[in-house]
């Protein structure tokens, strides 16, 4: 930058919400299109792509995250009444949870279960730290539902997002193949599975392959964040009781 | 006006959810509990008022923008990653790939013995 005009103008907006917000949803729409154009394959999830673009350009500009939060936390924020809205579709599929509540139970409380004391177990195993262990904790969950979680228990919430956000993309892109690897074919069965383990982004995916996936991924998110938000602080407990470090 | 309406609903919702939490000491996130009191409501009306469902397709059919912020927030972590990198990594890609299968068998077998074979369905896609 050998213009200090042009430098003068990145430094204010840099620091503006303006510039967050708008990168933000430039690289989305971006990663969106590319995602499109690769019929939604998904190694071109629009989050890693949006992602390292972003990271990208900030570290190219020099731009601090928390110059780029100023912008981002509008999106970041939209998470909250996201959760909310769940219960829309978790209603219209009433009728069917009805008729498979027992299953979706079975299966949920499983889920939820393996998730944490696998992800906890782990991170031990292979050394990581408690603090790494109790942001890892909650994974599975949704970002703010994990986020909220991991500061209850000792993690830190800021990296357990990003934790968040990883499972989701490594959930959403080997999804399908491991379905089709254990040969699980039923719709339902695979979007329990795609919800539990991968929250949000799994959801997204989900709704992209059919959409009877996508609304038991829809449920099976929203049920195992409130499963998760019950059970792991209690697990988080019983597992210092019983395998103390 | 009406995706106005159903977003202050859901705003109200989450509202109301976080201040029932922080009364209450209980130990879920605000907007969980909201989205549990939405959908009592919705089963009690027995119904889905056009602007909810119009603020809730528009907000889920856009869920995966949502998670950017907080993935960017990966630089800010970058020395903690960097230094636990190994174990960071095997548990996401092992735990998450444990869970989903893990999951999934129990769903389908737990269908196939509860409710027997009347939902043998969706062979979508075969070898």
């Amino acid at each position: 930058m050998t213009e200090p005009g042009l430098k003068d103008i990145w430094v204010y907006l840099s620091a503006s919400p303006l510039m967050g917000l708008t990168i933000t949803l430039v690289a989305y729409g971006l990663a969106f299109r590319l995602y499109q154009r690769s019929n939604g394959h998904p190694l071109a999830n629009p989050v890693v792509t949006s992602v390292l673009l972003l990271i990208g350009l900030l570290l190219a500009t020099g731009t601090p995250y928390s110059d780029y939060f100023e912008g981002g936390q509008f999106v970041h924020f939209l998470l909250g009444p996201a959760t909310v809205a769940l219960a829309v579709p978790l209603y219209q599929q009433l009728s069917r949870l009805r008729q498979l509540w027992l299953p979706v139970a079975i299966s949920l409380v499983a889920g939820v279960v393996i998730a944490a004391t696998s992800s906890i177990g782990l991170a031990r195993l292979f050394g990581g730290s408690l603090e790494i262990q109790m942001s890892l904790a909650p994974k599975s969950a949704t970002a703010p539902v994990a986020m909220g979680i991991s500061e209850k228990i000792g993690g830190l919430p800021s990296l357990t997002a990003v934790l968040v956000v990883t499972t989701g993309i490594i959930g959403a892109v080997l999804g399908t193949k491991l379905f089709e690897w254990v040969r699980v074919r039923d719709d339902a069965a695979r979007g329990i599975a795609m919800g539990v383990a991968a929250h949000g982004i799994g959801t997204a995916r989900a709704f992209q392959v059919n959409n009877q996936m996508g609304a038991f991924s829809g449920l099976a998110m929203a049920l195992s964040a409130f499963a998760t938000a019950l059970v792991v602080p209690w697990l988080v407990d019983l597992m210092e009781t019983w395998l103390p470090v | 006006m009406q995706f106005l309406n159903g977003i202050t609903l859901l705003l109200v919702y989450q509202l109301v959810g976080e201040i029932t939490v922080r009364l209450f000491a209980l130990p879920i996130p605000g907007p969980v509990l909201g989205m549990v009191m939405l959908f009592a409501t919705l089963a009690i009306r027995g119904g889905t008022p056009a602007a909810v469902d119009h603020a809730s397709s528009t907000l889920l059919s856009h869920l995966s923008l949502l998670f950017v912020p907080a993935g960017v927030g990966m630089m800010a972590h970058f020395d903690r990653i960097a230094a636990e990198w190994l174990p960071i990594t095997l548990t996401l890609f092992l735990s998450t790939i444990v869970t989903m299968v893990a999951t999934a068998i129990v769903m389908q077998v737990t269908t196939r013995w509860l409710t027997g074979n009347a939902r043998e369905t969706q062979e979508a896609d075969h070898d």
